[in-house]
């Protein structure tokens, strides 16, 4: 009789394909040959999300945004996952994952005007900040309830894969899930990773282990080796990945992409270990849980956009005048489309009635109706002039 | 638990007669609380002319005669077929479910439309979203109502939400519909018998239905698969899956989802309910029209329990000044106090007596209590005197 005792067992490897200084350690994979502009625009789109958060960040301590969080330490997950991505895939984020949007081609003008709940916002200014959304880009709208979307992906990597089989003109496309180590214990994520193992769907499950859940360190949030060892329990191809290497972030979202629509397709456990940087949120000071210095000690150490950066100074392909200018221009751009969203209209009134359903039943347009007459009988106790079109929308 | 109501109790459900529901026995003298006799009712068609008469079909149309399992079978069948994006998964839905609505279904359409899931509600529900949120149809099964609560979240957060929170993106899961047996079966007790709909009808997003016999069934089936472009809880009364047996035209149709039905015309009191209380209501407003000369009773079924046809109830609450409210989930917060309360506000000025509501009791569907706990027609008979004479 033997118990297998998880304690004995070997942790799982962690790939990586270059260390914290940028030298290449895994030879066998060439980083050389992926075009310089190619890596340069991830850069950028790293430094873009970094930059955005701090101006952010800001924004709303100066009471300008109701909200917002951060992807410190988190950008390589995202940016170097969805750049083993086509559009046609499709992905469900849980909110930290502003990289993966940057680099499908979410404008920052879309951002702002998520963020700012203006008239632009896909969202219709129903969401809180960060939920962003793209019918085009195939990011499915966030939602805050943790999870949620885990077992939503499985289905979708389901419907595409029966969209292939009734039309096999269809190009083999995949669902890419993102979710936190925090997440992973609810029971969606269960339920997601035996249903997609089940129905061999063509998914990619990308844990992004941060080690925190807002205050909830990892030591607390499970006690066994991290979240991919659980995939082996579901019959899930795993790995486990350096999230502050975006070379090894990129090609292991590239073969698991290969593998996810191999065959009959199958569904494959992608956990990214990073470090949460900054705050949870901008409701959380994280100093209260742990040690600045931890968090100090962290950002010098290892850092996504700086170890790309040491890779690229090596190569020659990056300087610290390119580096001046691309913060410059980028913060520009940032405050300049920032600008320009805090000064636009918000949606019209009656878009808080819309698409509660397909067409607005009888018992929203009597609502609509008393809130018109209610904000006409007491014109001073309502300021409806930041919003499209006044109270003449809800007619 | 799971293993109870997997072996146990789902095998007695169905090797018994679900007529001889009867944990707790009517009483020998009964004159109103007398077992419904489905060959007889008025709820449903009994000749084929009354089924070609009510759907407007010509002397010659088909019609078969089938019971409420049957007739969602006929219309999953038909729904599959007619739209390759339509897919049917639950628990134990492949061997042709527990309740034997998917009979057949895997064998004709594959294992790929038609599948078994692992035992989990909120993946079911999660799964179902995701697959509509990408332009499929998916019917997904919830093995008893009682446990679509691990899918709450889902319902509630994501599926009700998800066109709202979507806006402009187009996005949305409205091919989504959740199909969910309920009430009382005789001896179901505390899990096997819950008439969750009220909790559904205060989520903005969902469409809440509830068939009360075969042929409305598969009218509102195929409105809600085919059709309806909003999430929508199919609810169907299990106890009239083998009970409940009329002609239903043979060709496919479809009901509308947000419009209840006049079942008989009235001028001195309206009787609303849905689901299978109308049975009881049917048999209790014919105690007592037979009892008092010259009354005439109106009696309509909601179908549609969220959004609901407030019109159609307004105009009849008009019409008559009286109005009795039954359903088989308990008291408090119920839908008839969504119903009572609307025709207070819409009705004030010719109501002649209070709104009243029979339901079941405030407490739980104890098994040895049943038949003192649901509305039974005795109580509605009760209810319906009292209110006349107010």
């Amino acid at each position: 009789m033997k118990f297998q005792n998880p304690a004995e067992e070997n942790a799982m490897p962690t790939y990586r394909i270059m260390d914290a200084d940028g030298n290449v350690v895994d030879q066998t994979r060439d980083v050389e040959s992926i075009p310089d502009a190619e890596i340069i625009q991830w850069y950028r789109n790293m430094l873009t999300v970094s930059i955005m958060d701090l101006i952010m960040f800001d924004a709303q301590r100066q009471g300008r945004t109701s909200f917002y969080m951060v992807s410190a330490g988190e950008e390589g997950i995202a940016v170097g996952s969805a750049s083993a991505l086509s559009l046609d895939d499709v992905c469900f984020l849980q909110y930290r994952e502003q990289g993966v949007l940057v680099q499908r081609g979410f404008t920052l003008k879309q951002m702002m005007s998520q963020l700012f709940a203006n008239r632009d916002d896909y969202g219709k200014g129903r969401n809180m900040p960060v939920h962003y959304g793209s019918g085009k880009l195939n990011v499915h709208t966030i939602s805050s309830p943790l999870a949620t979307q885990i077992p939503q992906a499985s289905g979708a990597a389901y419907a595409l894969k029966m969209q292939r089989l009734i039309n096999p003109n269809v190009p083999p496309r995949i669902v890419a899930c993102y979710f936190g180590e925090g997440a992973a214990s609810e029971g969606d994520f269960h339920a997601a990773l035996n249903m997609a193992a089940t129905k061999s769907c063509p998914i990619v499950f990308v844990c992004r282990n941060n080690g925190f859940a807002i205050s909830t360190a990892s030591i607390e949030q499970y006690k066994g080796d991290g979240i991919a060892s659980r995939g082996l329990g579901y019959g899930i191809d795993t790995i486990r990945v350096d999230g502050n290497d975006i070379f090894a972030v990129r090609a292991v979202m590239q073969e698991a992409k290969r593998r996810a629509l191999e065959g009959d397709c199958k569904p494959i456990l992608v956990e990214a270990m990073s470090y949460r940087v900054s705050h949870h949120s901008t409701s959380d000071d994280s100093f209260a849980y742990r040690a600045k210095r931890e968090v100090e000690e962290w950002k010098r150490r290892d850092n996504p956009i700086t170890r790309l950066r040491k890779w690229m100074e090596k190569k020659g392909i990056w300087d610290d005048d390119k580096e001046k200018e691309a913060r410059a221009s980028i913060r520009k751009e940032v405050l300049r489309e920032f600008s320009a969203a805090e000064k636009v209209k918000k949606p019209p009134l009656r878009s808080l009635f819309e698409d509660v359903y397909e067409d607005i039943t009888p018992e929203a347009r009597a609502h609509m109706r008393q809130l018109k007459e209610l904000i006409e009988k007491y014109p001073n106790e309502y300021d409806v002039s930041q919003f499209e079109g006044g109270v003449k929308s809800l007619e | 638990m799971f293993s109870c109501r997997r072996s146990t109790v789902v095998s007695r459900l169905l090797n018994s007669s679900l007529q001889r529901r009867s944990a707790s026995q009517a009483s020998a003298g009964a004159r109103l609380n007398k077992p419904i006799d489905f060959k007889k009712t008025a709820i449903l068609h009994q000749s084929q002319n009354s089924a070609r008469t009510a759907f407007g079909l010509a002397q010659d149309a088909p019609v078969d005669w089938v019971n409420l399992h049957g007739a969602i079978n006929t219309t999953l069948h038909h729904a599959l077929k007619s739209d390759e994006s339509v897919l049917l998964f639950g628990e134990d839905v492949a061997f042709g479910g527990v309740f034997r609505c998917s009979k057949g279904l895997a064998d004709e359409f594959g294992a790929a439309r038609v599948f078994n899931t692992p035992l989990t509600e909120q993946g079911i529900v999660g799964f179902a979203i995701g697959c509509a949120a990408e332009g499929m149809k998916p019917v997904a099964e919830i093995q008893f109502a009682d446990y679509v609560y691990p899918a709450f979240d889902q319902l509630v957060n994501e599926a009700a939400k998800l066109r709202y929170r979507e806006g402009s993106t187009g996005g949305h899961c409205g091919g989504l519909v959740v199909r969910m047996p309920c009430g009382s079966v005789g001896h179901g007790a505390l899990y096997h018998s819950q008439s969750p709909e009220a909790l559904f009808t205060h989520i903005p997003g969902l469409r809440v239905v509830m068939p009360r016999s075969p042929s409305q069934a598969k009218g509102l089936l195929t409105a809600s698969i085919l059709e309806c472009n909003d999430p929508v809880i199919f609810l169907e009364p299990k106890i009239l899956y083998r009970a409940a047996e009329e002609f239903v035209p043979r060709e496919p149709y479809s009901l509308p989802l947000d419009k209840a039905e006049v079942l008989k015309k009235g001028k001195d009191l309206t009787v609303i309910s849905y689901g299978q209380p109308l049975y009881l209501c049917s048999a209790a407003i014919e105690a007592l029209e037979k009892e008092i000369k010259g009354l005439s009773v109106e009696l309509i079924d909601l179908r549609a329990i969220y959004p609901w046809d407030r019109a159609t109830i307004m105009e009849s609450a008009k019409k008559t000044g009286r109005a009795v409210v039954v359903h088989e989930s308990m008291y408090n917060a119920g839908v008839g106090a969504e119903v009572a309360a609307s025709i207070q506000e819409g009705a004030f000025l010719r109501l002649e007596a209070p709104v009243a509501r029979v339901t079941s009791w405030s407490t739980h569907h104890g098994l040895v209590y049943e038949k003192f706990y649901i509305p039974d027609i005795t109580r509605i008979y009760d209810a319906m005197k009292k209110t006349l004479e107010y």
